[in-house]
């Protein structure tokens, strides 16, 4: 049952057809929680992007030998392995950035994304296009936790990555906590209009 | 809701299960003591003090029982007029989720002398604050952004709202209590900490599927009602959280069963808010680009501004 997309295909998809965070509307939590800055965004894009790699990789490597009814708990624990791994690996080689994105890192586990992608893709397809589809998936979420960490630091603190680009800051409630909720909010409906505003074009 | 009675006895005792720590109280010349404002302790005696005695800052020596070095210096000690109740003032005010100990030295009477004494908030009070805490101050759905798929997801009508909430508080309390047993008399002994996540995921996988076998055999009807919610909680952070933080903090039994009450209770509390709101918003009128998703997301982020109110809430 191989898929008939190409490599490039795949990712492509992952990335804007079925983007995790703003099309699909999976894996809210860390979209809110923590992209008050685009580098917050990255490195927990980075590590979403190893998991999801190498859990898709791992379920289509062993997609035969795994018996249907226990399919979901042997999902669960190959990601937990995963992150496990990650996990150890930030906390020792980058603990800064370990230390500020807290209990998210450990709780990639339960990100629905994962486990979706492992039980609609990677279970039938070849590693190879699994290995793509993971690469895809993952950058989507990293661009998208990227893009809610652009528009929340430069519209909070004024800054992208760090570096003063405005030189003031025009809504601190962007960085606060809980803009999270109208950060996404907005950004999901900017989309839709997008949408609304091209259909209408094409029909025209 | 099929059977909320059955429901209520059942927290009912489980709430009563926690009265049962009791404080010992302090014996002898202190009769009693407490918290005052924010820079006092009040200490009232058995007997009439002499003031001469009571009122020398000098006698005192107090400080908190996690750091015996750290003195707090007392400023001021004011006796009442019945000569029992006597303020103790500092100069800044005090840690009250601290036990402090207090030690008074040249103070006799009737042969009786006042030795040093604890002062810290009852340990019951402490297990709410817990409670209350993990309810509303830091509500996992409103200021800690846990749960969000299920909260979008199952947020619709009031019914799967409160059927969904209350299959995770009991999820979560069971496997809370699981995975504290196994962190302390497993985990630790034996030094498999790194090991977390997947020992914590899997119980939570296991504790779902006793509860799905459980009351599929138990009480089909119920499970009619619930069994739906029971797949989507294993694909949930909130549920995974309670033992990565209870395990983090080091919280004893009773700490760690409030924890999870409380984080449970406060998803009910979450879901049950904002399918009451997007019932209601189904006959608003909303611009087509913030149908569904989008103005959910809005709404959700103005009852996080809500809850924001709670923090500092300070009851016990």
């Amino acid at each position: 049952m191989a898929t008939d997309k190409s490599n490039m295909q795949l990712v492509v998809n992952g990335i804007l057809n079925e983007n995790p965070i703003f099309r699909l509307v999976l894996s809210m939590c860390p979209a809110v929680g923590i992209s008050t800055t685009v580098m917050n965004g990255f490195m927990l894009g980075v590590a979403v992007l190893f998991v999801q790699v190498f859990s898709s990789c791992t379920i289509a490597l062993f997609k035969n030998k795994i018996h249907p009814r226990i399919r979901i708990p042997t999902y669960t624990l190959t990601i937990a392995t995963w992150v496990t791994v990650i996990d150890l690996v930030l906390a020792a080689y980058l603990p800064e950035a370990y230390a500020r994105m807290g209990i998210f890192i450990k709780l990639i586990v339960a990100f629905a994304i994962i486990t979706m992608r492992l039980e609609m893709f990677a279970c039938k397809e070849s590693v190879n296009a699994s290995f793509w589809d993971g690469i895809g998936m993952g950058l989507g979420f990293m661009f998208g936790m990227m893009a809610l960490g652009l528009v929340r630091e430069l519209l909070g603190l004024g800054t992208i990555l760090g570096y003063d680009v405005l030189g003031f800051k025009p809504l601190l409630f962007f960085v606060l906590p809980f803009a999270g909720f109208f950060c996404v909010g907005l950004m999901m409906a900017f989309f839709n209009y997008i949408e609304i505003v091209y259909k209408r074009a094409k029909r025209a | 809701m099929k059977n909320p009675a059955m429901f209520r006895k059942l927290l009912l005792s489980l709430v009563a299960l926690l009265l049962l720590p009791v404080l010992a109280q302090a014996e002898g010349l202190v009769a009693g003591q407490s918290f005052g404002k924010a820079n006092e302790i009040v200490v009232t005696f058995a007997a009439a003090m002499d003031a001469a005695k009571v009122t020398n800052p000098a006698n005192y020596v107090v400080y908190e029982e996690q750091d015996p070095d750290i003195r707090l210096p007392v400023t001021n000690v004011a006796l009442a007029a019945d000569g029992k109740t006597a303020i103790l003032t500092f100069a800044e005010p005090l840690n009250s989720t601290q036990a402090h100990v207090v030690s008074i030295a040249n103070l006799t009477q009737a042969g009786k002398a006042a030795e040093s004494f604890r002062v810290m908030k009852s340990y019951l009070g402490y297990l709410l604050s817990i409670l209350v805490s993990a309810l509303l101050i830091n509500n996992f759905v409103f200021t800690k952004y846990l749960g969000l798929c299920v909260f979008f997801g199952t947020s619709k009508r009031k019914d799967t709202a409160k059927g969904m909430g209350l299959t995770f508080t009991i999820v979560m309390v069971v496997s809370a209590i699981m995975s504290w047993f196994f962190y302390q008399f497993v985990m630790k002994p034996y030094g498999l900490n790194f090991l977390q996540i997947v020992i914590f995921i899997g119980l939570v996988s296991l504790t779902v599927q006793a509860v799905d076998t459980i009351l599929r055999k138990v009480n089909p009807a119920l499970f009619n009602a619930f069994g739906v919610y029971l797949v989507l909680v294993i694909a949930n952070c909130v549920i995974i959280a309670v033992p990565l933080i209870l395990a983090d903090n080091e919280y004893n039994f009773f700490e760690s069963f409030m924890l999870a009450l409380g984080a449970g209770g406060g998803f009910l509390l979450a879901l049950y808010l904002m399918s009451s709101v997007r019932e209601r918003m189904e006959l608003a009128k909303i611009p087509p680009t913030f149908k569904g998703v989008p103005i959910a997301f809005i709404v959700a982020g103005q009852f996080a501004l809500a809850f924001l109110g709670f923090s500092g809430l300070n009851i016990f």
